[in-house]
């Protein structure tokens, strides 16, 4: 099979999910687990097709299919069902806020629309021209400010897409302006060609650099670096806690995935390699300074969550500026895991006890030990504590910016936020086990939810001890 | 086979948590571990074993007895774990998470030790680290959210400074595995050691980073401050000479000076501070942290000239008497704590009188932390000295270390002083009011106690037993 019919599938699916929601009456969350289960379905088929099945030629400009597209595939399809699932479970609160009573007749789309996204990012992932990542990239912003507002009676939830949509379409702007100015200096929107022209020295290279500069700030908005970075906190807290998470992971592998692709050929010729890198490392620098400086005092976890992702974007920046693209990937993929094992309490705690505050975790120690474990090692991982998957993604960052001899103070900065990271991820741990709770109500953890931590504790544990399986996926 | 002593400790742990009697799981796992070393030591290089978990670079999770050091360290992890899995009681309805930790602490510092491949001997001493800080902010006593909070801080930018010299070092290297280890160039020794010194010296509690530890060890519950002043702080000594000497001698050599001074720091200032102290608790912390400075002299001595043969067992040997003899006081402080609900030294006094067997065990473990002739610490705190004046040629004059040493001298004196006076106000004398009469040790308290203090007696008249392995 092709491998671009997967795509062509996932946005006949996610129409079909419309029409079925459109025709269908009564409990909306079974159209989560279809939505799911078709995913799945999806995910299957995808891994069966090999990476060495040939693109037809009207396509292959516009769409590439290799190992490392068919990695971030799979992030998209992991963390797009893992939100359908998180969704299922966190209905409870989305329809208080969409029809104001506990039915879930608003509920519909919001089941749908990932789909679309997870399709928009598995393009992204195979697109190799600046055209194709452009409508890629809509396709997946714009279906993100109907979900990031989606809670409507929600005033939080309405700021966070208003927030998102004026600022998304700003970085839209400027993706569109860079490209424009890259087309200007190298005569093309085709990725793979750059090197080549720019190996020529057939071009501007003021006009170059203007272009790049122009994308990266773009792009600095999709991944939430510094100084792009700003509306992070309030989104991330005012979206419905699943599509946080989905911001927080697959936008943001998507952001990095579209960076690699496009900074690639600039990291690589000598004529824009230093300028890039050093525009790459002031951001990483910037960005892990105020990711994790800002998290320090967080009071509310989800903020914390999204100081946190802020502060992940820059060990990110920082593997991009040392070009170690496989590095990147890796911490990608281990990321999704701790993410959405944490965000998966989180919703769970917010449905429950109705908060976000770190305050609302006192105590889970007794209230649930095992959650509490879970949460534990969750935070752990998050922090980079060895035998966690967390660690080896701060692990190969490190490695790959020594060897790549990056700027002392940069690694310094690193260094720190990795120190100021177990303090308040362990903020967390302590909430749960120090403090006593204020109710004494058990936590009940749904059947969905206590089978996905499940599986994704024993990932975290297991790629831990053992990396090399994500390594081989990369290859 | 040696994947065993790991994975029993941390099976157990987990049978405790999923409902296993806690207590009896704990003891069968130390006794089982204790028994394991027993087979293991007697034919090192048999058990080796390996397992990939990552091609580039290639690092694997090997486990081996690399060497006498590592032989030292285990038998000392598998003595004190049992100790403190026997020793404190736990508060009630605690005991999962007591016994649990205290196991996965344990396994942690068996992993680091038996570890053959750099990567793995970082994680599992990291490993340990998470239940240690649970340990002392939940169930400590005293300032333990602050206690808890400093020696995650501490320890948290201590591995951090040391993962970037290791990975420095690895970067000039074909491998992680110890036997790909060998010097480094020139041009990256100075800064390799710096961050090694630094990183290792703040786990270690290296003077001016020292301030850590003795207010953790306060707060922690027994078995924790056992086995983290016992055990787990060895592991940044033994990280220097294992990792440090061999890939950057020279840059250890460089920061000699450095380190002198410091180790002074630890010896006479933080000697000058434990004199000073009130509560017993607080004054065994400090005194931990002082005894650093003489293992630090030992591998001084080391970097100032690479072929003295008498510095590394010295350390090693020091290593394992320190370890021995902390973990034997902490363990009869937390004893002396529940039997009279005070640690004030200027509270207590008398206890000799109905707890003679109590005061005869502390007095030999102050003895031997002190150095008295007959006891490990002295075996080991002798060779120390030996080995600062071992290259010395009296026609060059006395050197860095030479002078180190001589000053160092000091710090016996002033061990006495504070080792003496204590047990002098706590056991002998009349009976202060204050404290309720005082019972003898319990069985149950007994055993562990003896078992450390047999173990302190054997070293101290034939430390052949352990240097054999050196």
């Amino acid at each position: 099979m092709q491998p671009h019919y997967i795509e062509f599938i996932t946005v006949g699916f996610g129409i079909f999910l419309l029409m079925f929601e459109a025709f269908s009456s009564g409990n909306k969350s079974k159209l989560g687990l279809i939505a799911a289960a078709g995913l799945t379905l999806i995910l299957i088929l995808q891994c069966f097709v090999c990476t060495c099945a040939s693109v037809p030629d009207w396509m292959s400009r516009f769409y590439h299919y290799d190992q490392v597209a068919l990695f971030y595939k799979i992030i998209a399809l992991v963390s797009t069902i893992l939100v359908l699932l998180m969704a299922v479970d966190f209905r409870k609160v989305l329809s208080r806020f969409t029809s104001g009573d506990t039915s879930s007749s608003g509920l519909g789309e919001f089941f749908c629309l990932p789909v679309f996204a997870c399709a928009g990012l598995m393009w992204m992932a195979s697109a190799r021209d600046l055209v194709s990542i452009f409508v890629a990239l809509e396709l997946v912003t714009i279906t993100f400010y109907v979900m990031v507002a989606y809670m409507r009676k929600n005033v939080g939830s309405l700021e966070a897409g208003v927030k998102y949509l004026i600022l998304g379409a700003l970085s839209t702007g400027f993706l569109v302006y860079g490209i424009a100015w890259i087309y200007g200096a190298l005569g093309t929107t085709e990725v793979t060609l750059f090197s080549n022209i720019i190996a020529k020295g057939e071009f501007n290279q003021s006009y170059l650099l203007m272009g790049i500069a122009l994308i990266l700030i773009a792009l600095g908005f999709k991944v939430g670096a510094a100084p792009m970075q700003l509306w992070i906190p309030d989104v991330y807290q005012g979206a419905p806690t699943p599509i946080t998470a989905y911001l927080s992971v697959a936008s943001k592998a998507a952001g990095f995935l579209v960076m690699m692709v496009v900074l690639g050929p600039f990291l690589a010729m000598s004529a824009t390699n230093s300028e890039v890198v050093l525009a790459l490392s002031v951001m990483a620098g910037a960005t892990l300074l105020y990711g994790n400086l800002a998290a320090l005092q967080q009071e509310n976890f989800k903020r914390l969550l999204a100081y946190s992702s802020i502060a992940h974007a820059g060990f990110l920046l920082m593997g991009v500026a040392s070009r170690d693209f496989s590095a990147v990937s890796f911490y990608l993929g281990t990321y999704l895991l701790m993410t959405f094992a944490a965000f998966f309490v989180l919703a769970l705690v917010r449905n429950q006890d109705d908060s976000d505050l770190i305050d609302a975790f006192d105590g889970l120690g007794k209230r649930n030990p095992l959650l509490a474990a879970v949460l534990t090692i969750t935070m752990a991982a998050l922090a980079g504590i060895p035998l966690t998957a967390g660690f080896w993604g701060k692990f190969f960052i490190f490695a790959a910016a020594i060897n790549a001899g990056q700027s002392w103070w940069l690694l310094a900065i690193a260094f720190v936020s990795v120190a100021a990271g177990f303090y308040y991820y362990l903020k967390v741990v302590k909430a749960m086990y120090w403090n006593a709770p204020t109710t004494e109500k058990a936590i009940e953890v749904p059947v969905i939810t206590k089978s996905v931590l499940a599986l994704l504790t024993l990932a975290i544990l297991l790629f831990g001890i053992w990396p090399q399986p994500i390594m081989d996926l990369l290859k | 086979m040696l994947f065993a002593l790991i994975l029993i400790p941390l099976l157990a742990a987990v049978a405790i948590l999923l409902g296993a009697p806690s207590r009896n799981t704990a003891l069968g796992a130390a006794v089982l571990n204790i028994f394991l070393t027993a087979v293991a030591v007697s034919n090192p290089s048999a058990w080796d074993t390996g397992f990939q978990v990552l091609e580039q670079p290639n690092i694997n999770l090997s486990l081996g007895l690399y060497d006498g050091m590592s032989v030292v360290m285990l038998i000392l992890s598998v003595l004190v774990t049992f100790a403190a899995v026997f020793t404190g009681k736990c508060p009630e309805g605690r005991d999962k998470l007591w016994f649990s930790s205290i196991l996965l602490i344990a396994a942690g510092a068996i992993g680091a030790f038996i570890s053959t491949d750099i990567f793995f001997f970082y994680a599992f001493h990291e490993m340990a680290l998470i239940p240690t800080f649970l340990m002392i902010g939940i169930l400590g006593s005293g300032e333990r959210k602050q206690a808890a909070w400093k020696i995650t801080i501490y320890l948290a930018f201590g591995s951090i400074v040391l993962l970037a010299g290791l990975l420095l070092a690895v970067g000039q290297l074909d491998g992680f595995a110890f036997s790909d280890l060998q010097e480094i160039p020139a041009e990256h020794q100075n800064a390799v050691a710096l961050l090694l010194i630094i990183g290792f010296g703040t786990l270690v509690s290296l003077f001016p980073l020292h301030s850590w530890a003795a207010p953790a060890y306060a707060s922690a519950p027994a078995p924790v401050s056992m086995l983290h002043a016992g055990v787990l702080k060895k592991f940044g000594l033994y990280g220097l000479l294992r990792v440090g000497m061999v890939v950057a001698p020279d840059g250890m050599a460089h920061w000699l000076p450095w380190v002198c001074v410091l180790l002074l720091g630890n010896i006479i200032w933080v000697g000058l501070v434990t004199v000073n102290q009130k509560r017993l608790d607080l004054m065994l912390g400090n005194s931990s942290v002082m005894h650093m400075g003489y293992i630090f002299l030992a591998i001084a001595a080391l970097s100032a000239n690479g072929s003295n043969e008498i510095a590394q067992p010295a350390a090693v040997l020091l290593m394992f008497a320190h370890g021995i003899s902390i973990a034997l006081l902490f363990s009869l402080a937390s004893v002396i704590e529940r039997k009279t609900g005070t640690l004030e030294i200027a509270e207590l006094g008398g206890l000799a009188k109905t707890a003679p067997a109590l005061a005869f065990v502390f007095g030999l473990a102050g003895m031997a932390s002190i150095g008295l002739p007959g006891l490990a610490n002295f075996a080991g705190e002798v060779m120390v000295f030996f080995a600062g004046f071992a290259d010395w040629k009296p026609a060059e004059g006395l050197g860095w270390v030479q002078w180190t040493t001589i000053i160092a001298l000091w710090g016996v004196v002033l061990s006495a002083v504070y080792m003496l006076r204590a047990y002098r106000n706590i056991f002998q004398g009349p009976l202060v009011r204050d404290t309720k009469p005082a019972t003898d040790l319990h069985i149950c308290e007994k055993i562990p106690a003896y078992l450390l203090a047999t173990t302190l007696l054997v070293v101290g008249i034939y430390p052949q037993i352990l240097l054999q392995f050196l």
